[in-house]
């Protein structure tokens, strides 16, 4: 895959490396010549020095012909006219913005630029490794954006003995799989839940603690 | 802008430079309620004597910058920031997620402008402006000057 990722800093280091391990042609369109230079020695990528959201230079960095663009720059107005150049001007099918301040990740989805906030992302692994044992296991997909979460639930559960209709659980969430005694139900509004079942969830970020309290019952 | 006098809008405008400042003290003159937008607090000084709207310092890029600037009740948004990017982020927030009905953006790029135009941002390049009037001004001829070859 032909990638441009346009941006700087030690992010941008790691990402174009891990990019490349794998495989994948990258170009790097960086403002500054200093860190330029250094980035061009230190990796097997091709370096350009300029402005990401001027038409030319992404048509240098080979724009025409990319597959994914990633904009991760420090400011968010530079990264949301960076992805829209790049799918509008030049047709590259996947762009993601960094959003450094959070609110703009609802801004830029709204503008149909896919987003993604580390805040959020760092915020909710945190909020989710700290805060529960009963928390067996946690998948990001979908660029950090959903979260697929097990949990076992104990006695005290308040959605333990309930039927999967009667429980109130905040919106864009899902209980997605019951594993119990070795077997997987995909549940409907008629299954009931019971202590000892293992559940998989789907939340997003930001109703993820708000769901896991509802489902565990813990108030944290 | 469409009313004279009678209607007064409300009108934010982002960025206190030249032409922001310009835009607000004249708007402002005329009557209408003026926000002006920098994330700068010397770039006020701009600002005319006579301008009786309000300021707000901050960064045009922040949502919450923005809705202190109450900019969901605006009539009318000038994005006139030096960077083209803020200008075209802060219309397309302004059109889109606060429904501003006239949002216009500065954008110093040419090719900026075109792919902007497709996605119904209404922007004025002073780059294509000036062309354009060099080129209007080259085809007629030396009218007003008495006989003037230059």
């Amino acid at each position: 895959m032909r990638v441009i990722i346009v941006g700087s800093g030690r992010t941008l280091y790691f990402l174009c490396r891990n990019f490349t391990a794998k495989g994948h042609e990258v170009a790097i369109v960086n403002r500054n010549p200093e860190e330029c230079a250094h980035l061009a020695r230190q990796l097997p990528a091709r370096v350009l020095c300029g402005d990401g959201s001027d038409a030319g230079i992404l048509e240098d960095a080979g724009a025409r012909k990319a597959q994914a663009l990633l904009a991760i720059t420090p400011h968010d107005q530079d990264n949301l006219v960076i992805c829209q150049m790049a799918s509008r001007m030049f047709g590259i099918p996947r762009v993601v913005a960094l959003a450094n301040d959070p609110d703009n990740v609802e801004i830029f989805e709204a503008l149909s630029i896919a987003s993604f906030s580390t805040t959020h992302i760092i915020g909710s692994l945190i909020e989710q490794r700290a805060s529960l044992e009963q928390v067996v296991n946690l998948l990001p997909v979908g660029e950090g954006r959903v979260n697929i979460t097990e949990v076992i639930l104990d006695d005290g559960s308040p959605v333990a003995g309930k039927l999967l209709k009667e429980i109130e659980l905040p919106e864009n969430a899902l209980v997605a799989v019951v594993m119990r005694n070795g077997e997987a139900i995909v549940p409907r509004g008629q299954n009931r839940l019971m202590p000892g079942d293992r559940v998989v969830l789907i939340t997003l970020p930001e109703n993820h603690g708000a769901v896991l309290r509802a489902v565990t019952g813990e108030k944290d | 802008m469409k009313s004279k006098g009678s209607e007064s809008l409300y009108i934010v405008i982002v960025g206190c430079g030249r032409l922001g400042s310009d835009l607000a003290n004249r708007t402002s003159s005329a009557g209408h309620s003026v926000v002006v937008l920098d994330r700068a607090p010397e770039a006020f000084g701009n600002l005319s004597q006579d301008f009786s709207g309000f300021t707000v310092e901050g960064d045009a890029t922040e949502l919450r910058v923005l809705k202190q600037a109450r900019m969901g009740k605006a009539d009318v948004v000038f994005a006139a920031t030096h960077d083209d990017n803020v200008n075209l982020m802060v219309a397309q927030v302004a059109g889109r997620i606060f429904a501003v009905q006239k949002v216009l953006a500065r954008v110093f790029d040419p090719r900026r402008e075109q792919v902007y135009g497709q996605l119904g941002i209404e922007t004025i390049c002073p780059t294509s402006v000036a062309v354009r009037m060099f080129l209007e001004k080259m085809e007629q001829p030396a009218t007003g000057r008495k006989g003037a070859a230059s």
